[in-house]
Parts: structure tokens; sequence; C-alpha cells
């Protein structure tokens, strides 16, 4: 039959001039009011002959870890006091759970858990952090450039089916989403626009909005930022789990580079296919500006190609690819980086992932501003 | 086996590469390869090494020796250091003071290239193997083969099917490593580090997560391999069943006073080593006071 749980209790008594009997007794569970210990505290305090304390533990029904987070503490503080803790009054099982609890002491020099560091220090250590974080990006793309230049030599060594494999993934496996974004993107660029041409009557120039925007940097942006998300995320959680389970030391200790061999292949690939993936979103994007202004403007579809193709020069289609160019080398930085930086926990590698798609992300629109202002600078 | 007595000698792994290239395997190493014909002897010497994490020591004042032909072991409890002490070994982690010597080079104040030139001549299998998941097999063995030697497809197939069949993996050649239990997988990293015939093969804790029976199979396969080959052996283990039974050199590393503190043959330091923590970790903690009379 089940006993009913008590409260537990805890009571102080003198005896002789120097020794205090803690008396514990009801039931110590975890998911009960327990006493505190500052109230042993309070008569150590208030009585400086007591130099040793013992137990009676006489009415203790039960008692779990509750009990022995309590005495440890009391022990703390007694070792701290210089004031003899005799233990015999205890039952045999929590006077060896106290033992084997200090038979190895304390770790103070383990380097975790130190004091909370100033404000100052803590700026500082910041600013050496982010010092360090960029000098390792500089030395990851000063290395990357080396190989580049080893394959321009013809002499970087990588597996030409990896490097094909990549080129799918990032190539043809891409296409679907790509699709999707595009069409949308087009469509709500036109359909925003449309409502205001709709004003002047000016609904074919709903052409010119979505093709001249479209070609000269939002398909590339937009395709960028898909390629960071998709792409640069899994370059950097396959490189990530890689370090996680030492297949990259396995590489370095045949004296393979990482570098040459995995980060060069997954770089060239998404240069290469960035370029190709934005025309095919410019085009798709067209389409769904299309949709608009048939659908909804009852433009013909053939007076908004030729309307399109008036408005949209070459010169805006070779700065879109520039932009994609740019991009692909940006994103697959990113994403290397990240990679081959990852720690060696399972935590690391969502770190690692999420970190490449934000410094994808930030670096693609922050080379944007940069080409833009080019552009407008050189006028064209 | 390495001719002594003029510091220099002909690798092993060259030699093994020679009997099995008689008339099946005709060998045509690279030029690359070919300047690692004459290499000093294959001995490592650690010296004055101090490990840390940032201002984190790990152990310092490391002095120990390993001799060609050695199966030394690097033991301690969990956690003391002793995979870091290998990863200094092997090139992966840079000490913060001291030095790695490979014959008469210090690994770590060489030149880049002759730093390629000595890892090339070492094996590794990692505690999990660390096999190429996106790779079969065959392609994981293959791969040290395809860029180091100028062998052709046909004979890099037949080497890595002998390399598999050495380790018991014959007929596994197509499977990926997930597609494999973890003793198959340990082997197969074993057919790996072994495809250049390496003169030094570093094991890190090789029976950890296997049964009993498991370890003690990959325990004499590798003391088997390694006395065919001639390699020297450097292991990373805490396990006593394996320590006893491969070991004949060894050195121990203490947490507590981070730095070594017994040196030599595993069976003797059992019995004779004058520290009681040796004799303690040894004896799995049943031996703690005195050293047998």
């Amino acid at each position: 039959m089940d006993r009913k749980i008590t409260s537990a209790e805890l009571s102080l008594n003198l005896s002789g001039e120097d020794r205090l009997i803690v008396q514990v007794g009801g039931d110590w569970r975890i998911d009960q009011e327990l006493p505190s210990v500052d109230q042993i505290q309070k008569q150590l305090e208030s009585g400086p002959g007591l130099h040793r304390i013992a137990f009676d533990t006489t009415n203790l029904m039960g008692w779990d870890s509750s009990l022995l987070t309590f005495l440890t503490k009391l022990v703390k503080q007694c070792a701290q006091r210089k004031v003899v803790v005799e233990g015999a009054g205890l039952p045999q099982g929590i006077q060896r759970l106290l033992k084997l609890a200090a038979a190895v002491p304390e770790k103070k020099d383990t380097g975790k858990g130190a004091a909370r560091a100033s404000f100052l220090a803590r700026i500082g250590e910041s600013a050496i952090s982010f010092v360090q974080s960029t000098n390792e990006m500089l030395a990851f793309i000063g290395e990357a450039f080396v190989v580049f230049a080893k394959l321009l030599a013809g002499k970087a060594r990588f597996r030409r089916s990896d490097f094909i494999l990549v080129i799918q993934e990032c190539g043809a496996q891409a296409l679907p989403i790509v699709s999707l974004i595009s069409v949308l993107v087009g469509l709500i660029l036109a359909f925003v626009g449309a409502v205001q041409l709709m004003m002047f009557g000016a609904q074919i120039y709903v052409a010119n909005l979505v093709g001249i925007a479209m070609v000269r940097v939002m398909g590339a942006v937009m395709t960028g930022i898909i390629m960071a998300g998709r792409t640069g995320a899994s370059f950097a959680a396959q490189l990530g789990t890689m370090q996680v389970n030492e297949e990259l030391d396995a590489l370095t200790t045949l004296g393979i580079s990482p570098m040459e061999y995995l980060v060069l292949p997954r770089m060239l690939a998404l240069c290469l296919m960035m370029p190709l993936l934005c025309l095919y979103a410019d085009l798709m994007s067209i389409l769904g500006g299309m949709i608009v202004g048939v659908g909804m403007l009852d433009l013909n579809p053939v007076a908004y190609f030729n309307q399109t193709r008036a408005a949209v020069s070459l010169g805006d289609f070779f700065i879109g690819l520039f932009h994609s160019a740019v991009f692909g080398i940006l994103v697959a930085l990113a994403g290397c980086l990240r990679g081959m930086q990852c720690g060696r926990s399972a935590s690391a590698v969502g770190e690692a992932t999420t970190s490449a798609v934000v410094t994808g992300i930030i670096s693609i629109i922050v080379a944007t501003a940069i080409i833009t202002i080019m552009c407008n600078v050189l006028g064209i | 086996m390495g001719q002594p007595g003029n510091g220099c000698s002909i690798t092993p792994a060259l030699q093994h590469s020679g009997k099995i290239g008689d008339d099946r395997f005709p060998v045509r190493l690279s030029e690359e390869r070919l300047k690692q014909v004459v290499v000093p002897e294959s001995q490592i010497r650690v010296s004055d090494l101090t490990m840390a994490y940032g201002d984190f020591v790990v152990m310092r004042d490391l002095n120990f020796t390993v001799s060609k032909g050695d199966v030394f072991i690097i033991m301690g409890g969990s956690g003391c250091g002793k995979s870091t002490l290998m990863r200094h070994m092997i090139g992966l982690k840079a000490p913060a003071r001291g030095h790695v010597y490979y014959g008469d080079v210090s690994f770590w104040e060489s030149e880049p290239e002759e730093q390629d030139r000595i890892m090339r001549r070492i094996g590794v299998l990692y505690q999990s193997g660390a096999l190429w998941s996106s790779m079969t097999l065959a392609e994981n063995v293959a791969l040290p083969l395809e860029q180091y030697t100028d062998l052709g497809q046909s004979e890099i197939r037949e080497l890595v099917s002998l390399k598999l069949s050495l380790v018991g993996l014959a007929g596994f050649e197509e499977f990926y490593p997930s597609e494999i239990s973890g003793g198959m997988r340990k082997r197969a990293g074993l057919a790996r580090a072994m495809a250049l015939d390496p003169d030094i093969l570093f094991f890190d804790e090789p029976s950890a997560g296997l049964d009993p029976v498991s370890a003690r199979r990959l325990d004499d396969l590798i003391l088997e391999l390694c006395n065919s080959l001639g390699a020297t052996v450097v292991v990373v283990t805490h396990e006593l069943a394996s320590i006893f039974a491969i070991g004949n050199n060894s050195v121990f590393l203490d947490p507590e006073t981070r730095t070594m503190i017994a040196e030599g043959d595993p069976k003797k330091l059992r019995e004779e080593s004058p520290d009681p923590k040796v004799r303690e970790f040894l004896t799995r903690g049943e031996e703690a006071a005195s050293p047998k009379e």
C-alpha cells in the first residue's frame, strides 16, 4: 500500500557548547518544498562557538537527491567555516554517496566556467575574434585563388565525376525551384507595375518594367538568393559533415588538399551554372510578366514580346550575367568556407549551414550595391 | 625492409609494391613517388612537445621515440589527449612548442613539399573509419592510388580488390560506407590506409565500438598485416586487451600532471612500473598499491 508523503522537516538543537544537532525528518523529495540551508548558516553565524555539526535522522521517512544537494551545500559551508561535520547519524546510503561525490576534487583549471569577463574585455574579445575570422576568410579566399591558378596551369587534381555530379546538383536539379520563384517574381512585379501604369493607360510598359528589372539585376539576385539557400547551404553541410566524420582529415593525411579536391569543383560548378540559371530565370520571369500582361491587361502576347525585345538591350543581359557569375563565386565561397570552418559536432554543422546562407545572402546584396554603383559611374 | 647503417633505406612500400608487381602488377610509380624511394628510416621522435588549444595546455614536455618496426601504443585515460597527440604526429595540428621528427626531418619546420612527402609515407585509420561517404569502398581505396601512381584503371581495380580481400571485404567493392557495419567500415578504412603501402601506420582507437570478438580479429589483422608489410605502427587506445596483444612499446599520458609518466613495453610497465597510476591503469584498477616483487 502507498505511504502518504509527509513534508520535509528540519530542526536545529544545540548539544553542549560547540555542537549543533541537525534533525532531518519527513520526506525529502525533489518535487516538494524543502527547508533551506540558510537556516543552519544563520545558526552558525549567531553562535561563534559552534565547531561541530551532527545529524539525527530518526524521523527521516524518505529521501532523494534533494537531501544530498542540501547536505553537499552544508558540507561546503562548514568547510569554509572550519566546522567539523559528523556524518555518522546519516543513513548509510547518504554517507556513501557524499563520500563518492567528494572522492574526486573539483577541477579548477579546466578553462571553462571562468568568472564572467568585464564589458570592455568582452568588446576586446569580440574584436579579436572578428579580426581572426576576417583573417581566416582572407586566407580562404587566397587559397581559393591559388587552387584556381593551379587549375589554369593544369595542375589541379579533382575527380571529374565529382565535378559533374556537383554541376548536376547545382544546375539541372535547381531548375524547378528557379522556375517557380522566377515566374512568381515576374508575375508580382508585373502586377504591382500594372496597377500604377493602368492609371495612365500605359499598360504595355509592364513589359519594359519586368524585362529591364529582371534581366539587369533581379533575375541574378533572385537566382543568387535561391542558390545561397539551396546550394550554399548544401556545400556547407556536406563539408561540415565531412569534417565531423574526419573525412577532411583523411584527405589531408593522404596529402590531398581539400581545397583542391572539394572546394575547387564546387566553386567551378557554381560559377559555370549560375549564369545559365540566371538566363533561364530571366526567361521565366518574362513569362510571368507576360501572364499578367495577357491575362489581366489584355495585351497581345506578340506585342508584349516585341515591347520586351525593344526595351532590353544586350548590355542589360551582360550586366545580369556578370552579376550572376559574381554571385556564383560568392555563394560557393561562403558555403565552402563555412563548411571547412565547421566544428566537430552535429550542432556545428547546423551553425555552419545557417552561417553559409547568411554570409551568402549578405555578400550578394553588398555585391549588387557595388556593381550597381560601378555601372552607374561607368554609365552602362 | 630498410637497410640500416647508412641512415637511408628503400621503403617497404616500394618493396611490397615490387613483390606484388612482379607479373600481374607492373608498378609504374609517378616521378613524384619515385623521389620518395630513398628516405630516412621510418622512425618518429617526439621532442619537447607541448600541445595546447589556445591557452589551455593539454600535454607538455612529451619526449619519446618510435623505432622502426615498433607497435607503439599511445595510452592513457579517456580525454587525456591521446588522439590530440596523434593529430600532432600526423600533421593535422601544429604543436604549441616542440618537434615531431620523421628521421632527421622536423615535420613542423619543414617545407610544405617535404611535409607532403612525409604524409604520403604514413597511413591513418581514423576512429570512425572516415571513409568518404560519397564514394564506394573501391573508390575510397582507389583514390590514393589514382593520385600518386601512374597505374591504369584495370591495375588499380585489381589492387583495390587485393587490398579489400586482405581485410576480408572481397566482394564489397561497390558498397557505400553507409551500407556496411561499423566493423566493416574500420576494415575498409584499414584497406585505404594501406593503399600506398605506407611504412608507418597510425590507428586511432581501432577497437572502439566493436564487440570483443571483432576487436580481437581487428587486432590480429593489424598485427598480421603490419608484420607482413614490415610497417611501424602507432596505435592510440585504452583497450587493455589490445594494448597487451599488439604493443611492444608505449607511452602513458597522465591527465593530472599533463605530461607522460611512463614509457616502454606495456607488459613490463604492468609488472614493474614504479608509478601506481600506470599499474592501476594497466591492471584495470585492480592493483594500485606497489609493484610486484
